[in-house]
């Protein structure tokens, strides 16, 4: 009988004092999941994988066995592990801690996935401000080279695996893996055209699979439990365990980890409950790509497939609560700049779309938003969503149509007083882009009178 | 094998394409324009802009046409039968004039503007956009040609992918993200391109704008008529616009199998001097040291006083030597004049003096099937001697690039310097200056081919590479550059006979290989025939009646013995002989010495100092005629623009100074003269080739052996008054070897002083590896005193002496 609720398994060495270093990871199961991977076949490990139902804990869930059964091992050009570990979505920290507490069962599972995928060298992208999760990261590697369990001679069985971490340089963008390739080729980090999918074209143009950092964290556990193991937690299309980042209104924001198809509600209480006199308005289950459900879905099973059926997406985890003290129109229009921000410029209805709806909704929180502007911004939604090079611009929409779905009146106050009538934010309206400080310095030479 | 094929449905009709072809590329062969910004059929697709959204059924999402390949049975709905499509269109439309300034009254895109087009086709009236527009500074030089309005840039990345992809110089690039995405360049590296105006015309809105033709015209008042490129032996087609009788600007015409849709700066922007003040308007004459404005009359009779008493001193007085811009049918009519009416065969249409055999070698071309662009851009393996394509033909350079990035063709430079090949050379046989006949013998002698012996000693580690290179390929190219020494067109001729590959003489000069074709030549005749072969005599006798029976002589021997005294009448058709003739040195004894200059040109130049009359002509875009690029290719053009007054076609002059010697050439009109050059036809068979000159002693000479060839902006007088393009030319350097920089104590950005003794050149050094030790290349027309005036009277090799004049200030 599956099991829902709090869960001790990928975190059960989050008490562990100094577990970072290898000698106390080894003291605790550490790199047993790889000892039992080298007496196994490529094949074997990835249909393990596949057996367990792990999907995808970046946010698009895609099961990762099947990722990996799709790289095409037999070209005869080298296969590429990349660890997408450039942790961005707003409302996630989950890697972040995961990497800083926990560095080694990361490095442990991308040696299984190197070895799963024929792979001999791997690549962890790693968000360029986690300045303390990249040092613990960086001596971790350090310390797994100097004993043996990375390079030429993997625990002596004789096999051959790098791994090499590379530090971002800012941009949400490059969470996309494609536009993760680009960076880490060194290119502008913007998405790339699929077909061809990395599966067969992707770093270098070589066969390539990149997984999230809690996607390969998991997969030692997978070795040394087994998929029944697993499956013991969640259902049978969300099977096993899920770090969340609760944040937002809550007593104890932070990393748990739970059964997948654990109710938010109970979720919720698990973080001590709502702040102090606060009353739970809507949540963003999984980060905020992920459409805002109101307070009355509160009950839904944190499932891929029970979260879609009400109208939102299980993302990365991230769950984040508001209260109806929030402004949703404020909330809204936070992730609508955050997103105009990092957008990548490459496809115009994200590049545009989120340019003009951020200005929109400035105005209406603002005080100086007009009736026609909630069905602009419903067109100009409709005009991104789908329409954009990646799943950027989609994520972009996500609050703006959620907010009008389940909060409109908010929106009509705003416009109705001609202010924001929590009154989070006095009428100002917003500084024009003036965009002349941006100027490339290569320009002032070449200026002409 | 047959090419796999796909049948889909476009709107309701069924189209069948190869595998692999866009939808908005099979949607174009039904006639429905899916409209769209960053989509160019030559760059690789980037669904960046969304505007060619369509409906595929079955598909959740609307798909892009240009990003979506063609598979069976798909079912493809455009904005013309879907509403989804017309929907997401007007959507994306509207994304892109949100940040657009509207600015079309004064933008020089407007008329011929898509976004313009597409906003009057199926844009809103009345904008929905209330908000603060983006704001940038305007425009932004981002060379000294091409400038940038950031407001109006539609970021379709076609500009960038060009660089990239194309022209090879990313120096244009995407900067910045999210709505502040805008076309830069890097600080520290200008961008610096020879092929930089294609970006504008690919521009699918006003961002990208010519510095020359800002503000000039609109697309609706210029006449535009199609033309074909004389600067270099590309062939490119292009589009002439012109308003009041003035070239306002030049655009590249799509011309798939020669120069596609591209063309180099030079091409585009190299027109001024059409109409710069040293444009020759009138005939003119030297009259008590000046040259002074005559009438026709007068000039033609001077020529032809000149020389009746020339002939009349006896044979050999008379000379003539043309240059590049010369039509096919002005370097027939020429060539029949100097045979017929001047009873001489002392002619030249090269600059270089003709190597050992080149007379026998550009005759066994004849006839031969040649490569071509199509060949070059399929070949798996292309061996290039004796040139830098991007300096010398910059539409071919672009070429071999394509080959090598869509295929990874080997390009194998043989000789002392790669230059523009350097980057994606996939191996190298280097050799001295001179040495390429040496290189080519071994290989060809490796590869089994006829009378080819390996030369003694030569190290063949190289060439065994070339040969596993070659190995089990088909189509494999030679190119053959027009500077390669002796005996190398003969060597890669045999070469290419072994192998299978396919060969071509690559001249640098416009009109070279129509002037082959028609016989401007000592020795020569048209159609690949030679004055000393029984049959092709009277092949041409018996069109042109009696001819010298007697080769003449070629450049070399034309100057030296006009220097000597030996030639009255030195008639320059179209060549500015003191700048551009391999030894300057030469050049000068023999103007200075001939009796009577006749200099046939289009502007004043260093040659006219020396001129006794000077006859104005028109300019490739002020007639109509024919012109021959290297590949053999005749291309028509039309008159453009009606040009000077007074000016005629060099045809027309050379008909009226053979009248006025009492002989008639036999045409009156270009259709007449095409008549007979298309009844003489080329000549049935082909020759075998001549055998090798010895290979050179090596010499115990002291100093650097020169290589030079020129930079393709450079001081040649058709890009006078060029402002914007010449401030783009790449500055003059001494190029040498890492080695002997330090056996000269010489630091890259050292002055350096290059001379033979008398004359010296002060230059910047530039320490490279691309040439071999032991020479020092230097760009032939790009400083005040041409570095041809360090070659020896009796021409090449020359040999030079390199020292440090100014160190380089350290950290500069």
């Amino acid at each position: 009988m599956a099991q829902f609720g709090p869960v001790r398994a990928m975190t059960a060495r989050y008490d562990v004092e100094g577990v970072h270093d290898l000698d106390v990871y080894l003291e605790h199961d550490g790199y047993e999941g790889l000892r039992a991977a080298l007496d196994m076949t490529p094949d074997q490990i990835i249909e393990l994988v596949k057996d367990s139902g792990l999907r995808g804990r970046g946010g698009a869930g895609f099961p990762t066995g099947m990722k990996w059964s799709f790289v095409a091992r037999d070209t005869g050009k080298p296969v590429y592990v990349v660890c997408n570990a450039d942790e961005g979505e707003p409302g996630t920290f989950k890697d972040r801690e995961y990497m800083e507490r926990d560095p080694h069962a990361l490095i442990e599972g991308m040696i299984v996935a190197g070895l799963a995928l024929e792979s001999v060298q791997g690549y962890i992208y790693l968000r360029g401000e986690f300045a303390f999760a990249g040092r613990r990261l960086r001596d971790a590697i350090r310390q797994a080279y100097d004993r043996g369990y990375l390079g030429e001679d993997v625990m002596g069985s004789g096999k051959r695996y790098d791994l090499t971490l590379h530090r971002g340089a800012g941009a949400y963008i490059c969470g996309e893996e494609t536009a993760l390739l680009d960076s880490l080729e060194g290119r502008r980090g913007q998405p790339r055209l699929r077909p061809p999918f990395p599966a067969t074209h992707g770093l270098f143009g070589c066969p390539t699979t990149v997984n999230n950092v809690e996607s390969i964290a998991t997969v030692p556990f997978l070795l040394r439990h087994g998929a029944a193991w697993f499956r013991q937690w969640g259902t049978e299309k969300s099977p096993g365990f899920k770090l969340m980042c609760i944040s937002g209104e809550v007593q104890r924001p932070g990393n748990y980890e739970f059964a997948l198809g654990t109710p938010v509600s109970e979720m919720i209480e698990a973080a001590g409950g709502m702040l102090e006199g606060r009353e739970l308005s809507f949540f963003c289950p999984g980060g905020s790509s992920t459409p805002y459900l109101p307070a009355s879905d509160a009950d839904v099973p944190y499932t891929f497939e029970d979260i879609q059926e009400r109208g939102s997406l299980l993302g990365t985890g991230a769950l984040m609560v508001y209260s109806t003290q929030t402004c949703i129109v404020d909330a809204t229009l936070r992730f609508t700049e955050f997103y105009e921000h990092e957008s990548c410029g490459k496809c115009t209805p994200c590049r545009e779309g989120g340019y003009w709806l951020s200005q929109i909704l400035h105005r209406i929180e603002h005080g100086l938003g007009r009736e026609e502007d909630l069905q602009l911004l419903l067109d100009i939604c409709d005009n991104v969503f789908g329409r954009s090079f990646c799943a950027l611009g989609d994520g972009m929409t996500s609050p703006i149509t959620a907010s009008l779905k389940h909060f409109r009146e908010d929106y009509e106050q705003h416009v109705a007083q001609g202010r924001c009538p929590k009154g989070v934010t006095p009428p100002t309206p917003r500084e024009p882009v003036l965009s002349v400080a941006t100027d490339a310095a290569g320009f002032q030479k070449g200026e002409r009178p | 094998m047959s090419e796999q094929k796909v049948t889909l449905t476009i709107d309701g009709e069924e189209i069948t394409v190869p595998k692999g072809t866009l939808v908005i590329r099979a949607a174009e062969q039904l006639g429905v324009i899916v409209p769209r910004f960053c989509d160019h059929p030559l760059l690789d697709p980037i669904g960046a802009c969304r505007q060619c959204i369509v409906e595929v059924e079955g598909q959740r999402k609307p798909m892009m046409a240009c990003t979506t390949t063609c598979t069976d049975e798909m079912v493809v709905k455009t904005h013309l039968t879907s509403q989804l499509a017309a929907d997401g269109q007007a959507g994306t439309l509207e994304f892109l004039l949100i940040n657009h300034p509207l600015d079309c009254p004064m933008c020089d895109k407007g008329g011929e503007c898509p976004l313009q087009d597409q906003a009057l086709n199926h844009g809103n009236n009345e904008s929905r956009f209330v908000d603060e527009k983006r704001r940038y500074q305007k425009p932004v030089a981002v060379s000294e040609q091409i400038l940038l309005d950031r407001e109006r840039c539609v970021l379709c990345a076609r500009c960038t992918r060009f660089s990239n992809e194309i022209s090879g110089d990313p120096f244009i690039e995407l900067f910045e993200r999210g709505a502040l995405e805008q076309v830069a360049i890097y600080e520290d590296e200008p961008y610096a391109s020879y092929f930089s105006g294609n970006v504008i015309q690919i521009c699918p809105v006003g961002a990208l704008t010519s510095a020359s033709y800002r503000f000039k015209a609109r697309p609706f008042d210029v006449r535009t008529a199609p033309s074909v490129c004389d600067l270099c032996s590309a062939g490119c087609t292009q589009t002439v616009q012109s308003r009041h009788g003035e070239i306002q600007r030049q655009l590249a015409r799509t011309n798939m199998p020669v120069n596609e849709a591209w063309n180099c700066d030079k091409g585009r922007f190299g027109f001024k001097a059409l109409t710069s003040e040293a444009r020759v308007t009138t005939p003119k004459l030297r009259r008590g040291g000046e040259l002074v404005d005559a009438s026709w009359a007068e000039a033609l009779t001077a020529v032809t006083s000149a020389v009746t008493a020339a002939n009349g001193k006896g044979a050999g007085r008379v000379a003539v030597v043309t240059g590049s811009r010369l039509a096919d049918e002005d370097a027939y009519a020429v060539s029949k004049y100097v045979r017929t009416v001047l009873r001489s065969d002392d002619l030249d249409f090269r600059t270089r003096f003709a190597p050992a055999g080149e007379r026998a070698a550009l005759a066994a071309l004849a006839g031969r099937e040649t490569a071509s662009y199509a060949d070059v851009e399929q070949a798996p393996v292309i061996i290039a001697v004796g040139l830098d394509p991007e300096e010398e033909v910059p539409i071919l350079h672009l070429r071999i690039r394509k080959a090598w990035r869509n295929h990874s063709a080997k390009i194998v430079p043989v000789g002392p310097r790669m230059g523009s090949m350097a980057p994606f050379a996939y191996r190298r046989l280097a050799t001295a200056p001179g040495g390429e006949v040496d290189a080519l013998r071994a290989l060809g002698a490796a590869a089994g081919a006829r009378d080819l012996d390996a030369p003694e000693g030569y190290d063949d580690a190289q060439v065994r590479g070339v040969l596993d290179d070659l190995d089990g390929v088909t189509g494999a190219v030679i190119l053959v550059g027009e500077r390669a020494p002796a005996g190398a067109l003969a060597a890669a001729g045999r070469l290419a006979d072994a192998i299978g590959a396919k060969l071509a003489w690559v001249p640098r000069r416009g009109g070279a290989r129509g002037a082959l074709d028609a016989g401007l030549a000592a020795g020569t005749l048209p159609g690949g025939r030679s004055l000393e072969d029984a049959g092709d005599r009277a092949d041409v006798e018996a069109v042109w009646g009696e001819l010298p029976t007697v080769a003449g002589r070629d450049l070399h021997a034309i100057l030296t013995d006009a220097a000597a005294g030996t030639i009255d009448v030195l008639h320059l058709i179209g060549v500015d002989l003191a700048r551009d003739a391999e030894s300057a040195a030469l050049a000068e004894k023999a103007l200075a010495k001939v009796g009577t200059v006749i200099v046939q040109d289009l502007v004043v130049n260093a040659t006219t100092e020396h001129a006794d009359v000077v006859l104005p002509v028109t300019a490739t875009q002020e007639r109509h005629g024919t012109l021959t690029n290297w590949e053999g290719r005749r291309q028509r053009f039309s008159q453009a623009i009606s040009g000077p007054e007074l000016v005629q076609d060099d045809w027309e002059i050379v008909v009226q100074l053979a009248a006025m010697l009492g002989q008639d050439l036999g045409w009156n009109d270009l259709e007449a003269l095409r008549g007979e050059m298309t009844r003489l036809g080329p000549r049935d068979g082909v020759r075998d080739w001549p055998a090798l000159p010895a290979s050179a002693e090596a010499s115990d000479d002291e100093g650097m052996l020169l290589v030079t060839y020129p930079l393709l902006l450079d001081r040649g007088t058709m890009l006078l008054d060029a402002d914007d393009l010449n401030a783009t030319a790449r500055s003059p350097f001494v190029a040498l070897h890492p080695d002997d920089a330090a056996r000269l104590g010489i630091a890259d950005g050292d002055l350096v002083e290059v001379g033979d003794g008398t004359t010296t050149l002060r230059l910047p050094a530039r320490v490279e590896d691309d040439i071999v030790a032991g020479a020092v290349y230097v760009p032939t027309n790009s400083t005040d005193t041409p570095v041809t005036a360090l070659v020896p009277v009796a021409g090449g090799p020359a040999r030079v002496a390199v020292s440090v004049s100014e160190p380089a200030e350290v950290g500069a």
